[in-house]
């Protein structure tokens, strides 16, 4: 670092005259504004936020006000339309005005059912004009600096220790209890627990009763503890960290869970912030640290954070500092904070750049002092730590509507016994006293009256409940259980799949919703992002047009060697560290200065090294000689062109406050950076003005074209404005993401008079964001072109493939972007996505007019092609008359939310593919609304970036790429990978395999509930209906909870009916998911008629075969849980595909544990049952009942299954047969493995 | 987040890659069974094969039972059956007086060689012994241990007599055991009947008490049934046990005592019956079972039938199949029956 003095004299006088009298002045820190491309104008995105935050306090007047809610509102804006917590909506904004500081969060759910105008961009310039205001006391917090105890004297703050863990072993069980009771299902349970415990519906024994809630209740509470205790034992850890704070006016160490709310803090070099603390000082002069957040957003690159000057100065140690930090109250916006500190009789305003939150990594500065103003739970890290949103899932939702067809059922099944139970009282009314079962009259007392008799209305009420109590199974709660069991168990297969393991970033699969696993398999819709999702978003310069002339890197292209221009100014060779091809006739020309054609060169590249936001870093490598330069940046496209201009020899070196150093061919020269334009979406470009070292002063503009061109003098080289344009339109055809240049030399009245303008806005109080912006416009005209660059963003590995899988499949692939609509085609051509056979339809317009007529042509024409196709070819799809839609974000605007919606659907469901270009973020969620609103498929969106979020989370099925491009779209998604194509193995395999074993798991629940309370049923009227249960208690609790649990869970995480290579091999088989194949109504209806016929086989089976014997309650009744038992669990393993070692042990296994808990329970004498099961046992006749159960009633079953597949077969069964007898090579190896016990 | 956070998992804690095995991969090796046509006639044919000889055997088993079935409520009362609320209460006053002489000599024929033993048995029927008032009335403490006398909670209302003492043993199932009493003769030669050992062992020995001796039994206001020995204790009142392990249907057996010689075919056997038990008051039937037993149990042709049917079926249904394959055949695993294959115009 050059210091601060040196830096001084560097500054040119004769412009910086009145601010380099005091040193304190100097507070001209690096602008490091946000510029992503310009295809991404309509995009702000996360990087912008950091941008916001980066870009501090720019010019220090001498007025006492620093005012930099510039930075602060160019951050509520881009919040404000990308982030997940506030999709951008006019209420949004209103409420954020109306509230001041406080964070308004838009929920997900609150943008379905609001209605928002997913169309409407007029939010964003809104957000502009949010003005600045003052904190009122009442939202503020106090801090007054160094002095904990006035600070917090009403112990309303939080301390410094952070408790992730919910519960304490106090709190545990009324806690857990308490949340475990928030799912209906357990009250379900609980109501029945409680009705049973009631003497007069006393059915079960206490124990059986409660038992399958306790057992429930046990395992949800065990895994919570389970969790809790991981997050208890890593707070410890966390709490007791140690960190430097200043007691009586010297750093001690004390630990992190003591620390308070206004103590002044020290960071070291790579130490993690305890809390979110103010920035005071730093070891850098200026006054800059470097963090790195990535435990925060994980995003890796370092940002800048910046002290105050006021208090840069001071020496903290020695002199008590005593100050108030008048800031908003804790929230969960990380990218936002505003406070006003007094210091010294100074008012200075605070923004999100003044301050480090918890969790931050110092990075390249030696140390940093601050002042906490959030601790513990209360800090922006703390706040965030909410797990993904949960979603339910489609066959859920389905599973939910037959439970209701359960629930009447259960209900008719009721009504028919305590209604059957009444009429027989009736009958026999007269009789009732002195039958000797029922003996309504207790004689035992001198008066004579009824026992227990309550008359036949309260009688039959009663026996509705107890009905109740019996059947209670019949809404197959373990069910949910199972589910979530099944879930986690695929969720384990997903994570551990190697084929979705990325190499490139070393990240796994990640499954962040643990309830839409099954949902996987019936996407219909795939919303994809090009940026970082199809393609890499690593950027790489590949062209450039200068000065009219192109340089397209021909075949002559050589590797830049990484000897282009090493600067040997310390004895080090500087190198830039990644390496960037560069065109030879380029690189000469650029040593010619002083051509006219060098000139434009030269300019070129200082504009791609200065114009940009990127922090030089040196890294030492092995060898001691060669230093690297790293350009450490958030937009991979200004990483690409500074890389570049290095390689051409223009490397950036250093970047400091207010100046930065470029080594031009070898030459170090110092540019002082008088002023910079940050990038707005409005303009869609930024500015940088420079002092040259030839005291001229420029300004360096780059933007997306349609911003440039507007700009751009064309009165002074139209030729040359011409051949760029023609260069610039190859470009984008190629697929590159072309940004252009402009550079204009300002006189010196213009300087000053931009600058004075300039101090103006950036000091106004209200509406600084807007005036800055004007000052901008007013700048950035007549410019002279220099040229365009033309950055390539590579296709990911396979995405071509994977996106004709995924066609096969029959998912619709859309694409919806930032980029322009050639860059977009173009990428939609290398992708596969769009072919020469298809039609494009183009809808390009700025009128509601203009697109209803569009699209009413685009419909007729497509109504005409498929009716052409019709009466010709048989209406052959797969011919050429498939249609690709092109849409842009204009247009987009007018047809979302409108009447024209309906249209749009109609036409985009007629296409193959959909491309969305130029689209904001929330535009993408509305495209995304507006197919989930109107059909049924389901919809996935992928995709890298915060402005992906709405779209991830308005979607069925959100997926993050975790890429270059941050977490913020991984935070949001439901599930996470590395690359666009594992999409593929997730949904076409796991998807496929989810789906099939939930649905198939939620049927056979169904049907092994139903079938054992049918049982119960049918028992119950040869009871005088009265609910005597010839089934034991223990048994019919055991029954769901054990007899015949595990193998539905084995088979729901096990089973699958096809191989990876089959599937992978044949996309079309993904369609059974999407046409509900393995869940729907008919399947229901065909399983409970099933169900009806096995629950009579299995009653009515031993019933007459025992029929006028001597045989007891207790003994058929084993025999009616045996025969249940063995009859569901065949069943099950009638429709296993795939017999793993794992399923024959949970099938057999579990008949077996039968036997044992029929034995045990037995045993006890206390029970009426007792010896029952021996004495049973030593008879053929109960075997051959177990046996004639099981055969007769699966036969039906059995006969159907067969005749379906041999008569009717489906795609899957095709498959399977020929998986097992088409002897390919890839099922001779499996074979081969099966059979090689040594691999065993 | 710098602290853990149990609900999410960061992609720094599982960076590196899942390591390799047949588990995680799903690829462990596996059976993989297929419906194909030999296995499913196979699985029919044998069905069939299995099922019908048993069902043969156990058929011509419990033909081979030879059983006698006497109902004898209705003619062991002076009054001729009839329906009439009037007659049924004549009858129930009949039962319920203890003074008229209820003795009813019966008579049949023995149909076929009997050999022995020759299990006794009373049926009752229209008798909800599964009656959920009827089987919770019991007190399985009170009968294994005198300590626990007093334990007759779920007794009500016949837990103890008016002078608030216990009765042993307590409730309805106790109080309303059987009474009818049989004895057997044959050409006036008396045939002797064993009553031991007709309860289960397991009863005798782990749920009636050895020192439990009835109390205060049948002496209320209503009499149930029979009244037992105070000088017994309860695991040697074999009746007892009997009764009380509740039959499972409304129609039930009961088992009597044995006659351990054979009885040969037209032997005349009389039978003189104490009518004691009260059937009347509910319509209830009785009956007295003579019957010899076999591997399958008593006569009942149930099982036999349905293990044909089942069997005939399997058989029946092994042929439409052979048949269907025969005049239908579908390659196994062939694509061209892939429905993208089948149907080209198939759009999805």
């Amino acid at each position: 670092m050059i210091s601060v003095c040196e830096l001084l004299r560097m500054v040119d006088l004769e412009i910086m005259a009145s601010q380099v009298t005091t040193a304190s002045t100097i507070n001209s820190l690096p602008l490091l504004p946000y510029y992503r491309s310009a295809s991404l104008i309509l995009v702000g995105n996360l990087k912008s936020l950091s941008a916001a935050l980066k870009s501090s306090s720019r010019m220090e007047s001498d007025s006492p006000i620093e005012i930099n809610e510039n930075s602060y509102q160019v951050h509520d804006f881009i919040w404000h339309s990308s982030s997940q917590r506030s999709v951008s909506s006019i209420q949004s904004i209103q409420s954020k005005t109306s509230r001041g500081h406080s964070v308004k969060e838009v929920s997900y759910g609150e943008l379905g059912s609001k209605g928002v105008r997913h169309g409407s961009m007029g939010a964003e310039s809104e957000a502009f004009s949010a003005s600045y205001k003052e904190i009122n006391d009442d939202d503020a917090r106090l801090i007054y600096i160094n002095d904990p105890e006035k600070t917090n004297e009403k112990f309303e703050f939080a301390g410094n220790s952070i408790r992730t863990g919910k519960y304490s072993i106090l709190t545990f069980f009324p806690r857990n209890l308490f949340e475990q009771f928030h799912r209906v299902a357990y009250i379900y349970f609980l109501v029945i627990a409680i009705l049973n415990q009631l003497p007069q519906l006393a059915v079960f024994g206490r124990g059986a009763s409660i038992m399958p809630l306790a057992f429930v209740l046990l395992v949800t509470a065990i895994k919570d503890a389970y969790e809790d205790y991981r997050r208890h034992r890593s707070d410890k850890i966390e709490n007791g960290r140690l960190a430097w704070v200043l007691v009586n006016e010297q750093f001690r160490q004390i630990r992190w869970k003591d620390i308070r709310v206004g103590e002044i803090i020290k960071v070291s070099l790579n130490e993690t912030l305890p809390c979110d603390m103010v920035l005071l000082s730093t070891s850098d002069t200026t006054g800059v640290a470097y963090v790195q957040t990535t435990n925060l957003d994980g995003e890796s690159n370092l940002k800048t954070r910046y002290a105050k000057q006021e208090t840069q100065m001071k020496n903290l140690e020695d002199k008590k500092i005593s100050g108030l930090i008048k800031c908003e109250k804790p929230n969960r916006n990380i990218y936002g904070f505003q406070a006003n500190m007094d210091i010294d009789g100074k008012h200075i305003s605070l923004g999100p750049s003044n301050i480090i939150l918890r969790g931050c990594e110092l990075k390249n500065t030696d140390w940093a002092i601050g002042v906490a103003v959030y601790a513990g739970r209360e800090t922006k890290a703390m706040l965030n730590n909410s797990g993904a949103p949960s979603k339910r899932s489609r066959l859920e939702t389905h599973m939910n509507r037959e439970i209701i067809f359960l629930s009447i059922f259960l209900v008719v099944l009721c009504m028919i016994v305590s209604v059957c139970h009444g009429l027989w009282l009736g009958r026999h009314k007269d009789e009732l006293e002195l039958m000797q079962f029922y003996r309504k009259k207790d004689y035992s007392e001198t008066e004579i009256e009824d026992y227990s008799y309550f008359g036949v209305g309260m009688e039959i009420f009663i026996v509705f409940l107890m009905s109740v109590i019996v059947f209670q199974i019949m809404i197959p709660i373990s069910l949910y259980i199972s589910m979530e069991l099944v879930r986690v168990g695929q969720a384990f297969f997903m994570i551990r799949d190697n084929q979705m393991y990325d190499e490139a970033s070393k990240s796994r699969f990640q499954c962040r919703a643990l309830n839409i696993n099954e949902d996987l398999g019936q996407i219909k819709y795939v919303f994809s992002d090009k940026t970082g999702t199809l393609t890499e978003n690593k950027m790489e310069f590949q062209c450039a047009s200068i000065g009219g002339v192109d340089h397209s890197r021909g075949e002559d292209s050589i590797e830049d060697e990484r000897t282009g221009y090493p600067d040997q100014g310390d004895g080090h060779v500087l190198q830039p560290k990644m390496k960037v091809k560069v065109d030879q006739e380029l690189l000469n020309l650029s040593k010619r200065k002083h051509t006219d054609e060098g000139k434009y060169v030269h300019d070129f590249f200082i504009a791609l090294a200065a114009c940009n936001t990127i922090v030089p870093l040196t890294v030492e490598t092995s060898d001691p000689a060669v230093k690297w330069i790293d350009y450490q940046g958030e937009s991979p496209d200004e990483q690409a062109l500074v890389y570049a201009a290095a390689a051409y020899g223009f490397m950036l070196i250093e970047r400091t406050s207010g100046h930065i150093v470029i080594d031009i061919q070898g030459k170090r020269q110092k540019f002082n950076v008088l002023g910079l334009h940050e990038f707005d979406s409005d303009r869609k470009r930024m500015s940088v003005i420079l002092g040259c070292p030839d005291k001229t002063v420029k300004v360096f503009i780059k933007g997306a074209d349609t911003s440039m061109f507007s700009i751009i003098d064309r009165s002074l080289n139209l030729n040359m404005l011409k051949a760029t344009e023609a260069h610039l339109h190859a470009y984008s055809s190629k697929g590159l993401r072309t940004l252009v240049v402009g550079m204009r030399e300002l006189s010196s009245s213009e300087f000053e008079q931009w600058q004075s303008s300039y101090e103006t806005a950036s000091t106004a109080l209200m509406g600084r964001a807007s005036l800055l912006r004007k000052v901008a416009n007013n700048i950035e005209h007549h410019l002279s072109i220099l040229g365009a660059s033309g950055i390539e963003d590579k296709l990911q590995q396979g995405v071509p493939e994977a996106i004709e899988s995924l066609r096969t499949a029959g998912i619709k692939v859309w694409v919806l972007t930032g980029d322009k609509q050639e860059t977009a085609i173009s990428i939609g051509y290398s992708s596969k996505l769009l072919t020469n056979q298809m039609t494009q339809i183009v809808i390009n317009n700025n009128s509601t007019e203009c697109c209803r007529k569009s699209l009413q042509d685009a419909l007729a024409m497509c109504k005409n092609l498929t009716t052409d196709s019709d009466a010709t070819s048989g209406g052959s799809g797969t011919g050429g008359n498939q249609l690709a839609l092109i849409i842009d974000g204009t247009s987009l605007v007018y047809v979302l939310d409108t009447e024209l919606e309906q249209q749009l659907f109609e036409l985009a469901r007629r296409c193959t593919v959909v491309l969305c270009c130029r689209v904001a973020p929330l535009q993408k969620a509305g495209i995304v609304a507006l197919m989930k609103k109107r059909t049924d498929d389901m919809t996935l969106a992928i995709g890298d970036g915060a402005n992906d979020v709405s779209m991830i989370q308005m979607a069925d099925v959100g997926i993050g790429i975790s890429g270059q491009e941050g977490r913020q779209a991984v935070m949001a998604s439901d599930f996470a990978m590395g690359q666009f194509r594992f999409l593929v193995p997730l949904l076409l395999v796991h998807g496929h395999w989810n789906y099939q074993r939930m649905s198939y798991m939620i049927l056979y629940n169904f049907y092994r509930n139903a079938v054992f309370v049918l049982v119960l049923f049918w028992y119950v009227l040869f009871t005088s209906f009265t609910l005597t249960t010839a089934i034991t208690d223990w048994s019919s609790v055991l029954y769901s909870v054990l007899y015949t649990s595990v193998p539905t869970i084995v088979v729901g995480i096990l089973d699958k009916h096809l191989s990876r290579t089959s599937l992978l091999k044949y996309p079309q088989l993904y369609g059974a998911g999407q046409r509900q194949e393995s869940y729907n109504g008919k399947l229901f209806w065909a399983t409970m008629l099933d169900t009806l016929w096995q629950s009579i086989a299995a009653f009515f089976i031993p019933l007459l075969a025992y029929w006028r014997s001597d045989v007891d309650g207790s003994s058929i009744g084993d025999l009616w849980t045996l025969g249940a038992v063995i009859m569901v669990n065949v069943h099950l393993a009638m429709d296993v595909t795939r017999w793993y070692w794992i399923t024959h042990a949970a099938i057999w296994g579990s008949i077996i544990a039968t036997f044992i808990c029929v034995m045990v329970i037995d045993l006890l004498s206390f029970l009426a049952g007792y010896w029952a099961f021996f004495h049973i046992a030593k008879t053929e006749l109960f075997w051959l009942c177990l046996l004639g159960i099981t055969i007769g009633a699966l036969v039906p079953r059995f006969v159907v299954k067969v005749f379906v597949e041999r008569l009717r077969p489906n795609d899957i069964q095709i498959v399977r047969e020929a998986e097992k007898f088409r002897s390919s090579r890839e099922s001779q190896i499996e074979m081969n493995q099966i059979f090689d016990p040594s691999r065993r | 987040m710098s602290s853990g956070d149990g609900s999410s998992y960061s992609s720094s804690k599982i960076s590196k890659k899942p390591r390799y095995s047949r588990f995680t991969q799903q690829e462990l090796p596996a059976c993989k069974p297929i419906l194909t046509p030999g296995l499913v006639i196979t699985i029919l044919i044998s069905l069939a094969i299995i099922f019908i000889p048993i069902g043969l055997s156990s058929l011509s088993a419990s033909q081979n039972v030879v059983e006698v079935v006497d109902r004898y409520d209705d003619v062991c009362v002076p009054l001729k059956p009839s329906n009439s609320v009037e007659q049924n209460d004549e009858r129930i006053g009949f039962i319920q007086d203890v003074k008229t002489n209820k003795t009813c000599i019966r008579t049949f024929i023995v149909p076929k060689k009997m050999k022995h033993p020759i299990f006794v048995y009373y049926q009752l029927d229209n008798f909800y012994q599964n009656h959920r008032r009827y089987v919770k009335s019991r007190s399985d403490h009170q009968l294994w241990s005198p300590k626990d006398e007093r334990n007759t909670k779920l007794c009500e209302p016949e837990a103890v007599n008016s002078d608030n003492k216990p009765i042993v043993p307590c409730g309805l199932i106790a109080w309303s055991l059987f009474n009818d009493t049989y004895s057997f003769s044959i050409n006036n030669t008396p045939l002797t009947i064993n009553k031991k050992g007709i309860a289960w062992t397991s009863d005798r020995t782990k749920k009636f008490g050895p020192n439990v001796y009835p109390k205060n039994f049948q002496t209320g206001g209503l009499i149930g049934g029979a009244k037992l020995n105070e000088s017994i204790p309860l695991s040697e009142q074999e009746d007892l046990i009997v009764w009380m392990r509740t039959a499972a249907l409304p129609s039930f057996r009961k088992l009597y005592g044995k006659i351990e010689t054979d009885l040969e075919a037209n032997e005349k056997i009389t039978v003189v019956i104490q009518n004691n038990y009260n059937t009347y008051s509910f319509n209830g039937r009785k009956k007295l079972v003579i019957s010899t037993a076999t591997w399958i149990g008593g006569k009942n042709d149930f099982l036999g039938k349905m293990y044909i049917t089942v069997g005939a079926t399997s058989l029946f249904l092994a042929v439409i199949f052979l048949l269907l394959y025969v005049i239908k055949p579908r390659p196994l695993g062939d694509p061209t029956y892939l429905s993208w294959n089948r149907n080209p115009t198939f759009q999805y």
